[in-house]
């Protein structure tokens, strides 16, 4: 995380999502509370992958963030509307 | 279905906006009457005469020890809502009762629970401590929004709009171009989103009021517990300062700006703000010139937010709009919301 500006933990729970803004780039990377995390650049398809959770939420691989976009996750309907 | 949660606290009035007279406020679409009593303790119960619903606040009702009277038929009640006088009878039926609203009062706040009275729990009203305390002085205000409160909490969530909506006031190029770090405690409630900026111009809100000149470190970190307070920590030291491992932080000036959205109506907004500040303690000078400056950009977003709630109202059903990276933290604020609407429209605790 040290390329993320401000990317220290602030809220203390133990179920928290985090979301940075990548610095220097145009990409946020979401991180589960599972540790889990994954790279956008739509914050939309950020919050879907992150509230899918279990689904799609695999074993993080250090230093090689995985990228996704996205259209490749099956929207949620309720999801959907919640952030409309 | 109605946008605005249930079964949640709201802040009403500022406390000092309450006092032994009748006053009148409505929250979310519940016209509300609060009069302190002779013991000192706000009492809220509906503004509406059980008879044939006369705004109790209204002339000639009127307050006598104690007792609202309606001006309309003289029914009398007390400050716990129960009806004592009825006129031309000696009977009192037993649904001459207005029921009240669970009160609290907490950090220069009344705040009052709409929903279920049996699921209001006093221990859930978030804080906001630095606004009746001594280590602080504060200024505030409150301005009424032709807008649903979710126009303003877009608003406050995504602070880059300060550089184009506030320049001049609190806005410079690098909050718009500054990368956001965004945090969603779902159990807790809260959303978190924090813009540090470690190089920037410092706008004239802050050059005025700190004195700092030149190039500063500017810190905002976004506390929102929806639906209702919102609150901005603002650091303000000179580059190259941080706060000490044991918290301390003696080169900085540190503003708690804190904001109570309160919906009236589907369409209208209180829009409660507080500028708390750690410096310059009981200077006049620097709070008139907050105050009036912290009042300007309020109206700034309330004029912009009075034409969008137009804008919005005239649309057709299912517009798509664009969302990008600066809404992580709206985004996180919408999906709370409307989970907590859902559960507000669940039945009765007392069913």
């Amino acid at each position: 995380m040290n390329d993320v500006r401000g990317g220290r933990p602030m809220l203390p729970g133990g179920r928290v999502y985090r979301i940075h803004w990548v610095l220097g780039t145009d990409r946020l990377r979401a991180v589960c509370h599972c540790a889990a995390e994954r790279e956008f650049d739509d914050p939309v398809g950020l919050w879907q992958w992150l509230l899918a959770h279990p689904a799609g939420h695999e074993q993080p691989q250090p230093n090689r963030p995985s990228r996704q976009s996205a259209q490749a996750f099956q929207l949620r309907p309720e999801i959907k509307e919640e952030m409309s | 279905m109605s946008s605005m949660p249930r079964d949640q606290w709201y802040v009403a009035a500022y406390r000092s906006e309450i006092g032994p007279e009748l006053f009148s406020r409505t929250i979310c679409g519940e016209p509300i009457l609060f009069w302190r009593t002779r013991s000192g303790r706000v009492t809220a119960v509906p503004d509406r005469c059980v008879h044939r619903r006369f705004p109790l606040s209204k002339p000639p009702s009127r307050l006598v020890d104690d007792q609202v009277v309606c001006g309309y038929h003289g029914f009398a009640y007390g400050p716990d809502g129960r009806c004592v006088f009825v006129p031309g009878q000696s009977r009192i039926p037993r649904t001459a009762r207005l029921l009240p609203y669970p009160l609290a009062e907490q950090d220069a706040f009344v705040w009052v629970f709409i929903g279920d009275p049996a699921r209001a729990d006093a221990a859930r009203i978030p804080r906001a401590p630095y606004l009746d305390s001594p280590e602080f002085t504060t200024v505030a205000g409150m301005e009424p929004l032709k807008a649903r409160f979710s126009l303003l909490v877009d608003n406050l969530l995504d602070l880059s709009h300060e550089t184009y909506l506030h320049g001049g006031y609190i806005g410079t190029p690098e909050v718009a171009a500054t990368p956001i770090t965004t945090e969603v405690d779902e159990e807790a409630g809260i959303v978190y989103v924090s813009r540090h900026m470690d190089d920037a111009e410092c706008p004239p809100f802050y050059a005025k009021s700190t004195g700092l000149a030149g190039r500063i470190a500017r810190w905002q970190d976004i506390e929102y517990t929806p639906p209702c307070l919102y609150k901005l920590h603002s650091r303000i030291a000179p580059v190259g300062s941080a706060p000490n491992p044991d918290g301390t932080d003696p080169d900085a000036f540190h503003v708690e700006v804190v904001y109570a959205i309160t919906p009236e109506t589907e369409h209208s907004t209180h829009d409660f703000w507080a500028v708390a500040r750690d410096f310059a303690l009981g200077e006049e000078e620097v709070s008139e010139f907050l105050a009036e400056n912290n009042r300007t950009v309020v109206l700034q977003d309330v004029e912009a937010l009075n034409v969008l709630e137009q804008v919005i109202s005239a649309e057709r059903d299912g517009y798509q709009e664009l969302s990008v990276n600066i809404d992580t933290g709206g985004l996180a604020a919408r999906r709370m919301l409307q989970r907590q609407v859902r559960s507000g429209q669940t039945a009765p605790a007392t069913a």
